[in-house]
């Protein structure tokens, strides 16, 4: 393949990547940004959080794999997006560290101090990642401040000297917040309100009994906001950023998408209200990556300067030998993750949930 | 401090922190798939016991080591971005593999061996967490191909067009002799952590209960328990020390600066002796280095099998590499860092050796034992091992200094590929934002350390679970695997 079929088929396929991160960890971010609103009781917040317990993990891979990707097929796209997006960046980080170990240590130990913190580390750790992710593609499609930038590469002391000229963000914190004039920030409430619906139409469909019911109202109430929150950001984005006229096939898409959804989660049919609340966050992301294409990351202050699929990528071996890793694995990796949705696709209710979990000392107070 | 001093002070932070809880995640999750299948082919049920005890601590340690690794993937971008430009084309590609064909396998039969005891035929849920087993000793592979490329780069070759280095061997990369030396070395290391923290939990709990008069308890859950983490030490032990002696023979070739630095050796000698105590002043001067103790012929016999090899000291190699990469840069690593690191690494583990020639002794033939010195050699052996971990690499990554990429000194080697750690941090990052990362990762770092060590103790003091083996016990194959929908979830969050 020539090098340029290699950059377009990698592109595409860091598209995918982020596509299977955000529909799977959107949901699981919804039952996370949903804790505080919705369960009545600590066996109710431990259904949610069971609903999503064997999963959370495996989907929150596709965003390394997406960074560790980008990383090997684009690596100019990587080094000038994180440490251009440094201070958004950091604060996903510590977010997404503190709701790995609250996952798995909330309810290892019994006190109410130790359980609230650890549900405060999922409630944050959800609700903060959810709205920045969606602020940062808002930049990606709005454009960021890219300039040149020349630094020198040989050592000091060196024979001659030799600089580099590479593009890199050269705007500041409150620049990335107020890309696109504001809509970067509707990106950020696109992305909380589409994992919102997704997450309460998942918990209709995941969980039994009073849980169940509630889930559900609220499943439809917020299908209907992501509906209309979406129609906007779909319609903006289309009018002022998109380089492609084909995206419009991708914004009725999700258009249609969102409609379905809300009207599945109307009428009850959450099992087909998921799927197109899935469909529509693929269609979200095609919009995105579509509206950018050939560009990764484009610059407000001159088109010359933008990072495109080009000037951003590895060498074309690189690509060839990532391409075939990437085809021998990403099947082998769809079909087991769906298998574990399988193996955990019965519905959880109160009844489900063991009396402790804590440590039980039968045995002795301590080793001391 | 400028952002370059911050961003290593970061990294060298945020990076051995992580790997205080890997190696005992890597090692434990294969002790815990074994102690699974003797469970399973043997049906004894303190197999069962010690696979829920050791399991959940497991778990606690996963999730932390998971948490921090995500910062591992980013700061490269962050905090190393002209880094990463330079070496993205080799340097990604592991990073990519990794997470497409290990994380994801982990993450997910995890998810599957936590939720699935009641859900899967015993057979596949033993499956699934010898497929975490393994997926994260092949994520130890594809990381440290990436450190060794590092450390002596191959397989790549710099392109003036671009200014960057590229791959043009692939093949290469991950069969570098730096890394087929340190896999077994790290994940030996690993087997040993894993081992020793078994080995010296089990011991606790023997001493406490034969004190208690309860032998038979002793002898029944914990005595195996102990010589399965005894079998870990002994084997892991014997590739630790096999390996480590490869890789000295690796870096006396590819990284001499490091060899000369781990024994402050500073001028050029034959027949080096190993120095157990050298002090000189902290500013790295090579004029001020005092060797006080010597083993004679050591190291000589270290790098090269022989006593007559000849090293090149710090003062030469400095020299040599003005002429070659420029005469503004220091070459010499920081000489106290690297020497100390070096030694401690082996020093650390004595008392993983000393608890397992104790207990080796005193549990023979089917014996339990009180004797008064287990306690606190078990509790020293604990904390000791995972610093031995911490000082190898705190040696590994100093001695490269001042390098992010070591130049690669075989003449036919991808010798443009090069870069110091100074041309490698981001220009575009402040300092002030350096310094806000810095003090909130450590913060909550620091935070999670606190946590971490209350549920490991707690967990530890908590001993075996009796309750639950029964409702516990994974759905067996074939009929009547259908279970009741009502029963509660095992390891539920």
């Amino acid at each position: 393949m020539s090098h340029e079929t290699l950059q377009i088929l990698w592109f595409v396929l860091i598209a995918v990547l982020w596509t299977g991160y955000l529909v799977l960890e959107g949901f699981d971010f919804g039952v996370g940004m949903l804790l505080p609103f919705l369960p009545r009781d600590e066996r109710e917040r431990r259904v949610m959080i069971n609903t999503v317990g064997p999963v959370w993990d495996g989907n929150e891979v596709w965003l390394l794999t997406a960074g560790g990707a980008t990383f090997a097929a684009f690596p100019e796209w990587y080094a000038t997006l994180f440490s251009g997006a440094y201070l958004p960046l950091l604060l996903i980080l510590l977010a997404l560290i503190a709701r790995v170990v609250s996952f798995e240590w909330r309810g290892k130990i019994s006190t109410p101090r130790w359980q609230r913190s650890f549900y405060w580390g999922l409630v944050l750790g959800s609700w903060v990642p959810a709205v920045l992710w969606g602020v940062a593609f808002g930049n990606l499609v709005a454009g960021l401040k890219i300039s040149p930038v020349t630094s020198t590469v040989s050592n000091p002391g060196a024979a001659q000297d030799i600089t580099r000229t590479t593009l890199q963000y050269t705007g500041g914190f409150f620049d990335l917040l107020s890309a696109g004039h504001g809509f970067a920030l509707l990106t950020g409430v696109l992305t909380a309100t589409v994992f919102l619906a997704h997450g309460a139409i998942f918990l209709s469909l995941k969980t039994a009994g009073d849980l169940q019911s509630r889930a559900a109202v609220l499943a439809k109430r917020l299908s209907l906001g992501a509906l209309g929150v979406g129609a906007v950001w779909a319609i903006w984005l289309q009018l002022a950023f998109s380089r492609n006229a084909w995206t419009w096939a991708a914004l009725v898409l999700a258009a249609l998408a969102l409609a379905a959804a809300a009207w599945f989660a109307w009428v009850g049919a959450h099992g087909r209200a998921f799927a197109a609340s899935a469909v529509a966050i693929v269609a979200a992301v095609v919009l995105i990556f579509g509206a950018m294409f050939p560009d990764v990351m484009p610059s407000t202050i001159d088109p010359a300067y933008s990072l495109t699929i080009h000037n951003a990528s590895s060498s074309a071996y690189t690509l060839t030998m990532m391409s075939w890793v990437a085809l021998i694995l990403t099947p082998l990796v769809l079909a087991y993750q769906a298998w574990t949705y399988w193996v955990f696709r019965k519905r959880i209710g109160v009844h489900h949930i063991p009396e402790q979990v804590d440590v039980t000392f039968e045995n002795a107070p301590s080793l001391r | 401090m400028d952002a370059l001093t911050l961003a290593r002070w970061q990294f060298g932070i945020t990076t051995v922190y992580h790997f205080i809880f890997v190696p005992l995640t890597i090692g434990l999750s294969t002790l815990v798939a074994i102690m699974q299948t003797l469970w399973v082919r043997s049906g004894k049920t303190e197999w069962l016991r010690l696979t829920k005890y050791f399991g959940k601590l497991l778990l606690i340690n996963f999730a932390i080591g998971v948490a921090t690794g995500i910062v591992q993937e980013f700061q490269f971008g962050m905090n190393w971005s002209e880094y990463s430009r330079f070496v993205g084309d080799i340097f990604g590609a592991p990073l990519a593999m990794e997470a497409l064909a290990a994380f994801f396998i982990e993450s997910t039969f995890l998810g599957l061996w936590i939720f699935g005891w009641d859900k899967l035929p015993k057979r596949v849920h033993l499956a699934t967490i010898w497929l975490v087993a393994g997926s994260t000793t092949l994520s130890a592979f594809f990381i440290l191909s990436a450190n060794s490329w590092m450390q002596h780069p191959v397989g790549a070759t710099f392109n003036p067009a671009t200014g960057r280095a590229e791959m043009h061997d692939l093949g290469a990369v991950v069969t570098n002799p730096t890394v087929l030396a340190a896999f077994p070395h790290t994940i030996a290391a690993a087997f040993l952590t894993a081992g020793t923290f078994v080995a010296a939990v089990c011991t606790l709990w023997m001493v406490r209960l034969v004190r208690r008069g309860d032998t038979d308890r002793a002898r029944a859950v914990y005595r195996p328990g102990l010589r399965l983490g005894l079998v870990a030490i002994v084997i892991s032990g014997i590739v630790v020390a096999g390996s480590g002696h490869w890789q000295a023979q690796l870096m006396f070739r590819q990284q001499p600066m490091k060899m000369a630095a781990a024994e402050g050796l500073v001028n050029t000698e034959t027949r080096v002796p190993l120095s157990l105590l050298t002090v000189g002043s902290l500013n790295n001067d090579p004029a001020s280095v005092q060797h006080l103790v010597q083993i004679p012929c050591l190291t000589s016999i270290l790098a090269d099998n022989t006593c007559n090899s000849t090293l090149k000291g710090v003062a030469d190699l400095q020299k040599q590499y003005e002429q070659k990469y420029g005469t503004g840069v220091d070459y010499i690593p920081n000489l106290a860092v690297t020497y100390w690191s070096f030694r401690l690494m082996m020093a650390f583990a004595a008392f993983a050796a000393l608890l397992a020639l104790m207990t080796l002794w005193l549990t023979r033939k089917g014996r339990v034992s009180d004797n008064v010195w287990l306690r606190p050699v078990a509790i020293a052996a604990l904390p000791t091992i995972f610093l031995a971990s911490s000082a190898g690499w705190i040696f590994t990554e100093m001695g490269r200094q001042p390098w992010v990429v070591a130049p690669n000194p075989n003449p036919e080697g991808a010798d443009m590929v090069w870069q110091l750690t100074m041309r490698g941090v981001s220009t575009q990052v402040s300092a002030g934002s350096v310094v806000t990362s810095l003090v909130l990762f450590t913060l909550l770092y620091g935070v999670l350390a606190v946590a971490w060590y209350r549920l490991m103790r707690r967990y530890v003091a908590g001993g075996v679970d009796d309750a639950g083996l029964g409702a516990d016990t994974p759905a067996d194959g074939g009929e009547g695997t259908t279970t009741d929908v009502d029963r509660p979830l095992s390891f539920a969050y």
